[in-house]
């Protein structure tokens, strides 16, 4: 399984939650299987994906899910111990480690290599940090949502990307109609 | 009543909730402020770029944010205020202290100086600079006017306005 089937298979799970979803490739996809007012769809800033849930995991009491990638991930390392150190029970990070760098041509990232991020994770002080098979996110995604704790899950998958359209709605529309969503 | 307790008691005063540091010498006081105040829920960030997103997400999560931090982070974070903060269209209030200006004791912090204000009105960033204690009572005018507009707006404090570096 590649990236965008998980994103398919978790797609009627997370659509009723805030939902942050990472630059490039990953929120195309998102808005291409299941666009949603409730979606945050970052068309700049790598890395941010899980600085943005958290704030907004701790600002309000919905549910809050981040959608990151391992190299987005390892650009902003800092944010797994601002993570384990705030802790937001509505808020999960699904990290989608397919070991490259998705959406600039796949280049491969040190988190397919030597470098474990849910080592790195529980090493930050996270504390309910979940590795899965990328067959197995979307029930790993239900329990935690399900449990009500803070979780990090690291879903192992398959390099790959399929072809997708841009973005092309207005950062101010997508922002709004999240925030109207969070609101309401 | 310090400037450093005036200096939050406007922030309380404008509903600002939610704020991230990254420290610095001269914010120490400030910062101490900050998270003694039952009114502002305190997370201190580990770069500038992680706190401006952290700030973003409470924005949007319906809480007014602000940062704290040192100028030299503004080399830091100009994607992130670009890309999201301004492409976004969301408001932050940037403290920030003003390292490099005079009676600065480290050589290094003027050359991150001379770039500051430089690269502030590069970005279109509307910029305020407190010399002196008496400037900071246009913080709260600073702060109602980041909220109307929504935009960041940066607030730089540099060693006068502190008071100095002690002996230094
Ligand atoms: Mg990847």
């Amino acid at each position: 399984m590649i990236r965008s089937d998980v994103l398919r298979d978790i797609a009627p799970i997370i659509r009723d939650h805030l939902v942050v979803c990472n630059i490039g490739l990953p929120s195309q996809e998102l808005h291409l299987i299941d666009d949603q007012p409730s979606n945050f769809y970052m068309l700049g800033t790598m890395g941010l994906s899980s600085s943005i849930g958290l704030g907004v995991a701790l600002a309000q009491d919905k549910k809050v899910i981040s959608i990151d990638g391992d190299g987005s991930v390892l650009t902003n390392f800092g944010t797994l111990p601002t993570i384990a150190n705030n802790v937001a029970d509505n808020f999960i990070l699904l990290i989608i480690d397919n070991g490259s760098y998705g959406s600039t041509g796949d280049q491969p990232t040190y988190a397919g290599m030597k470098t474990s991020l849910t080592a790195v994770a529980k090493a930050c002080g996270c504390e309910n940090v979940v590795e899965c098979q990328a067959e197995d996110t979307g029930r790993v995604l239900q329990e935690a949502l399900d449990g009500n704790k803070m979780t990090i899950i690291v879903c192992k998958c398959e390099s790959g990307n399929i072809k997708v359209p841009v973005i092309t709605m207005d950062p101010v529309v997508i922002r709004d109609r999240f925030m109207k969503t969070a609101a309401g | 009543m310090s400037v450093s307790q005036k200096i939050v008691a406007d922030l309380v005063a404008n509903n600002i909730e939610f704020i991230t540091t990254v420290p610095c010498k001269q914010l120490a006081g400030v910062i101490d402020e900050v998270e003694a105040s039952p009114a502002i829920h305190h997370i201190p960030a580990n770069k500038e770029d992680e706190g401006i997103g952290l700030c973003a997400g409470a924005w949007m999560g319906g809480k007014r944010p602000a940062i704290i931090m040192q100028n030299t982070a503004i080399g830091v974070v100009v994607n992130t205020l670009v890309t999201l903060t301004q492409f976004y269209r969301m408001p932050l209030p940037m403290l920030i202290s003003y390292r490099g200006e005079l009676r600065e004791p480290v050589a290094c912090q003027v050359e991150m100086a001379v770039h500051t204000k430089a690269l502030l009105n590069q970005l279109h960033i509307p910029t305020y600079h407190f010399h002196k204690e008496a400037d900071a009572a246009e913080l709260d005018a600073i702060l109602k006017y980041t909220f109307m507009c929504n935009k960041p707006v940066a607030i730089l404090t540099d060693a006068s306005f502190w008071g100095g570096y002690g002996d230094q």
